[in-house]
C-alpha cells in the first residue's frame, strides 16, 4: 500500500538502528503513548533490537485498557436489555466488567453488533425504528470526530432511538499525570500520530517546556517509530526539550480544525476516571447540553451494584510505565488473553496482550 | 505486516454526493469502501487521506511524505555488518 | 494538578464466560482447541493428536465436516462447493484420494427452493470435478428461526495413497515448511460481503480441492512428506501451532516472505486483523524432509493449486518449545500465537 510499504523497508530500518547506536551515549527511557505504536514495536520485535540502555516504556494509549470498569458494567447492562441493539467497535467486546463482557451478553441472547464506523450504528437505528440503538463511543481524540459526527447526523435526521455511551479520553492530561507521579521514569515521549492528526501539537508545547521533556509526534510504521526514537534521543543527548514532528505526511501544527469544531460542538471536557490510573481532571469528553438527549447513561439509568476491582492485577503500574507485564505474578498464568484479569490483556493493543502474543515470558534485561 | 492501528492511507476514487454529508469512495490498494470526507473538505479525487473508523481525519501531504523518505534514505549505511538478533540486548 | 496514587490502581476480576458456548469457540483458534480438550474429547474419552481425518484399518480414511457459512454465496464460491472441497481436503491431509461422500442437509423452513437447487447443483459440479460421488444422504427441516437457511454436513471416505503417511504429529527437526499458495483470500472474501463491514475487494475465495496437489507431492516425496494441514478457520498461524503442538517441535517461519495478496493485506490493515489469522479454503502447509523438499516443491509448482508454492520456514532444532516463531521484517523474532477467540475488527 502506498504510504505504508515505503515505511517498512528492512534496509532503512537497519540503518536507523545503527544511527541510533551512534547517537545514544547514555541510557534513556522513552514512552510511546499509543497502543498502535506498542503493537508495531512488539510485533516487529523492534524494542529487542534497540541499543542497550534505550528502553521503551509502553504508555496508556489504548482506549480499551483505560475505559473505567463502571462504564463497561453500564455497557453490559444496557446491551442485555431486550429493547436495545448495542453497537460497538470490535475492541470493546472482550473487556471484562464486574460480571462478564459483551460477548457473554451476546451469547445469552443480547443483540450486540460490531460496526466498523459509527455511521453504521446510525444506519442501524434508522433501519430499526422500533428498537433503541446504543453506540459505545470510546476512543481518544482520533475517534472523537467520527463519534461526534454520528451524533450530529442522528440529530440532523431527527433520530429518536439513537444514543451513545460515551467513554472518551484525552492524551495530554494523561501525559501530565504520568510526569507528575513521584516515581516517573519517562524522559521523552513519542506522541500518537493520529491523535495529533486531529488535534495538532500545540497542546504538547507547554508540556515539553514545563517538564523539560522532548515530545516527538510519531507515526506507526517501523521506520516511523525508529525515526521518532532517533529524534527523541538526539534531543535528549543535546539537552533539548522541544516538540518535533516525525509524522509530517499526516500531521500539521494546528491539526484538523473542521474535526476539532465538530468535537467541540458535541462534547465538552470533563473529569474522567482511567481504568488502572484513577480520576484525572479535564481528561475526558462528555456530551454538551445541546446533545444531552443522546446520552445513553441518562436514557438507561444503571441500578447496579458499584464496580468492585480485583487487587491482583498491576495494570495501573503497567499503564504508567513503572512495571512491565512480566513483573505481574498473574501474567501468563492466571491472566491470559483467553481469561484476562485486566484490560491491558484484552486488547491486542494492550501492553500485556502485546507481550503475551509475542511470547514474552522473561523480564527484559535492565537498562544499563 | 504490522496491523497499524487507527489510520490507514487510501486514495479517493469517487465523491458520492450525499446531500447532508460529504462522502466518497476510498481505495486501499484493491479494497474500497465508503468514507466520510466531512473533515477533509479540500480533498478531491486522486488525493490520499488517512482513514480512521470510516472517516478521513487528515489529507496525506505528498511533498512531506517524499521529504521524510529522502531523509531516511540519506542516512549513511554505517556498518556493512548485518544487524541481526545478536544485537538484541 | 493530578498525582497518581499507586494504591488506587487495581483491575477487575472478570466473570469469565464458562457456562455457555461463545461464537469464538468456533473460530478455529485457541478457544476452540480448549473446548475440544476440556469438553469434547474429554467426554468421549479419546486421546491423541487432533487430525483432519482418521485412518481406519490399513488404508481407509474417514472425515466428517459441517458447513454453516454466511453468506451462502460469496465471491469465488458457495456453501455447496465449499462442502465438497472442504471434505476432500480433510481426506487429502492424511494422504488419501477421495472415494465417496455423504451429504446431510438441515434446512430452515422458508428457504427458497431455487436456492436449494442452486446449492445442490454446486455440490454436484464440485463432486464431478473431484471425481467423487455423493452416495447417500439425509434431509431435515427445522422451523423458521431454528437454523440459518441451510447447513450441510458431510462424511468423506477415502483410500490412502501408497507410500503416503502424513500425520499432524509427523514433523521432525530440520523439516522444510512448504506453503502451497497465498493466504487469507477466503476469509477476506467472506468479510467483504458481511453486513456491517461491507467493503469491495478485488479478491475471491481460494476455495478449491487439493487432493491432486497432495497426490503429486506424495509421488515426489513419499514418506518424506511428514505432515500436512489445510489452514482453514484460525488461519495459517493456528494451523502451524496445531502442527507444532502435535509434533512437539518449534516451527520457524520468515514473516516478510509470506505470500499475502494486496487485498488481504489492505483489508487486514483496515479492520485491524492479522493475515496469519484469516481463513483459507484452498491452500496447505507441509512439513517435508529437507532431502525431498526441492522435488516436492517442483511437483507442487506443476499443479494449478500449487503454482505459487514456496518454502516459508523450517522446523527448528530438537529440544525447543512446541510453538511457532517468526523472523520479522526488521530481523527480530516474535512468537506467533493461535487466534485467541473470535476475530474482532479493531479501531486501535
Amino acid at each position: 500500500m502506498k504510504y505504508l510499504d515505503e515505511y517498512r523497508d528492512p534496509v532503512l530500518a537497519r540503518r536507523l538502528l545503527s544511527e541510533l547506536r551512534a547517537t545514544a551515549t547514555r541510557p534513556w527511557a522513552i514512552m510511546e503513548v499509543c497502543g498502535g505504536q506498542t503493537h508495531t514495536l512488539v510485533r516487529q520485535g523492534i524494542d529487542e533490537l534497540l541499543p542497550a540502555g534505550i528502553r521503551m516504556i509502553h504508555g496508556p494509549g489504548c482506549p480499551v485498557c483505560v475505559t473505567p470498569l463502571a462504564t463497561i458494567d453500564a455497557a453490559v447492562a444496557i446491551a442485555a436489555r431486550p429493547d436495545v441493539i448495542f453497537t460497538s467497535y470490535g475492541d470493546m467486546l472482550r473487556v471484562p466488567g464486574t460480571a462478564g463482557d459483551l460477548l457473554g451478553v451476546k451469547a445469552r441472547g443480547g443483540d450486540v453488533r460490531v460496526v466498523y464506523t459509527p455511521l453504521d450504528a446510525v444506519r442501524i437505528a434508522r433501519e430499526h425504528p422500533d428498537r433503541q440503538v446504543v453506540f459505545f463511543a470510546v476512543g481518544f481524540e482520533t475517534t472523537a470526530p467520527a463519534n461526534a459526527m454520528a451524533v450530529l447526523h442522528a440529530a440532523a435526521t431527527g433520530l429518536r432511538n439513537f444514543s451513545v455511551l460515551v467513554s472518551h479520553v484525552l492524551v495530554p492530561p494523561a501525559i501530565t499525570a504520568i510526569l507528575d507521579a513521584p516515581d516517573n521514569q519517562v524522559q521523552a515521549f513519542l506522541a500518537a500520530g493520529h491523535v495529533c492528526a486531529v488535534m495538532g501539537w500545540t497542546e504538547y508545547e507547554p508540556i515539553a517546556r514545563c517538564y523539560g521533556v522532548p515530545v516527538v509526534v510519531t507515526g506507526f510504521e517501523p521506520l516511523d517509530l525508529l525515526e521518532g526514537i532517533v529524534m527523541a534521543v538526539r534531543q535528549l543527548e543535546a539537552g533539548r526539550a522541544a516538540v518535533e514532528n516525525q509524522y509530517a505526511r499526516a500531521v500539521r501544527r494546528d491539526g484538523n480544525t473542521a474535526a476539532q469544531q465538530a468535537v467541540r460542538r458535541v462534547f465538552r471536557v470533563s473529569e474522567r476516571t482511567w481504568r488502572g490510573i484513577g480520576p484525572i481532571p479535564a481528561s475526558g469528553l462528555a456530551l454538551t447540553a445541546e446533545f444531552a438527549a443522546f446520552d445513553a447513561e441518562a436514557r438507561f439509568p444503571a441500578g447496579g451494584t458499584p464496580a468492585v476491582e480485583h487487587p491482583d492485577c498491576i495494570a495501573g503500574r503497567i499503564l504508567r510505565g513503572i512495571a512491565v507485564p512480566t513483573d505481574c505474578p498473574a501474567y501468563g498464568t492466571r491472566c491470559t488473553p483467553l481469561s484476562p484479569l485486566g484490560a491491558p490483556m484484552v486488547s491486542t493493543e494492550g501492553t500485556c496482550a502485546a507481550f503475551h502474543h509475542a511470547g514474552r515470558r522473561k523480564p527484559p534485561v535492565e537498562a544499563r | 505486516m504490522s496491523a497499524v492501528c487507527l489510520g490507514v492511507p487510501g486514495r479517493i476514487v469517487a465523491l458520492t454526493g450525499a446531500p447532508d454529508l460529504r462522502m466518497g469512495t476510498v481505495d486501499f490498494d484493491g479494497v474500497r469502501r465508503p468514507v466520510c470526507l466531512a473533515y477533509t473538505p479540500e480533498a478531491e479525487v486522486g488525493d490520499y487521506v488517512i482513514v480512521h473508523v470510516g472517516f478521513a481525519i487528515s489529507q496525506v501531504d505528498e511533498v512531506e511524505a517524499a521529504r521524510t523518505l529522502e531523509v531516511l534514505r540519506a542516512i549513511p549505511d554505517a556498518l556493512a555488518g548485518e544487524l541481526g538478533p545478536e544485537f538484541a540486548q | 494538578m493530578t498525582t497518581i496514587d499507586p494504591e488506587q490502581l487495581t483491575c477487575p476480576l472478570p466473570g469469565a464466560e464458562t457456562e455457555r458456548v461463545l461464537l469464538g469457540h468456533g473460530s478455529g483458534g485457541r478457544l476452540m482447541a480448549d473446548l475440544l480438550t476440556t469438553v469434547i474429547t474429554g467426554e468421549l474419552g479419546e486421546r491423541g493428536p487432533l487430525e483432519d481425518a482418521a485412518l481406519v484399518g490399513a488404508d481407509l480414511v474417514v472425515s466428517t465436516d459441517g458447513f454453516v457459512v454466511t453468506p451462502r454465496f460469496f465471491p469465488g464460491g458457495d456453501i455447496g462447493s465449499l462442502a465438497v472441497y472442504g471434505t476432500v481436503n480433510d481426506l487429502a491431509m492424511r494422504g488419501a484420494r477421495p472415494v465417496a461422500l455423504t451429504l446431510a442437509y438441515v434446512l430452515e423452513e422458508g428457504l427458497p427452493l431455487a436456492e436449494l437447487r442452486e446449492i445442490t447443483a454446486s455440490v454436484a459440479a464440485a463432486a464431478r470435478e473431484c471425481g467423487v460421488r455423493v452416495v447417500t444422504g439425509d434431509t431435515k427441516v427445522v422451523g423458521r428461526g431454528a437454523a440459518d437457511g441451510c447447513y450441510l454436513t458431510t462424511t468423506g471416505i477415502g483410500r490412502r495413497l501408497p507410500s503416503a503417511t502424513p500425520t499432524a504429529a509427523g514433523g521432525v527437526p530440520g523439516d522444510v515448511v512448504l506453503l502451497s499458495g497465498p493466504i487469507g483470500a477466503h476469509g477476506t472474501a467472506i468479510l467483504s460481503v458481511r453486513e456491517g463491514l461491507g467493503f469491495e475487494a478485488d479478491i475471491r475465495s481460494d476455495s478449491r480441492p487439493l487432493h491432486r496437489l497432495v497426490a503429486a507431492m506424495v509421488e515426489a516425496g513419499g514418506h518424506e512428506v511428514h505432515a500436512l494441514r489445510d489452514p482453514t478457520r484460525g488461519g495459517l498461524a493456528s494451523a502451524l501451532n496445531e502442527l507444532a503442538e502435535a509434533s512437539d517441535v518449534t516451527v520457524e517461519i520468515d514473516e516478510p516472505g509470506l505470500p499475502v495478496p494486496a487485498a488481504v493485506a489492505s483489508a487486514c490493515e483496515l479492520l485491524g486483523l492479522d493475515p496469519l489469522h484469516v481463513a483459507n479454503e484452498g491452500c496447505l502447509v507441509a512439513f517435508v524432509a529437507p532431502a525431498a523438499a526441492d522435488a516436492v516443491l517442483a511437483a507442487m509448482h506443476a499443479d494449478p493449486a500449487g503454482r505459487e508454492a514456496r518454502a516459508i520456514g523450517t522446523v527448528g532444532p530438537p529440544g525447543g518449545p512446541a510453538r511457532v516463531v517468526a523472523r520479522t521484517l526488521v530481523g527480530s523474532t516474535r512468537v506467533v500465537d493461535m487466534l485467541i477467540g473470535e476475530q474482532l475488527p479493531r479501531i486501535c
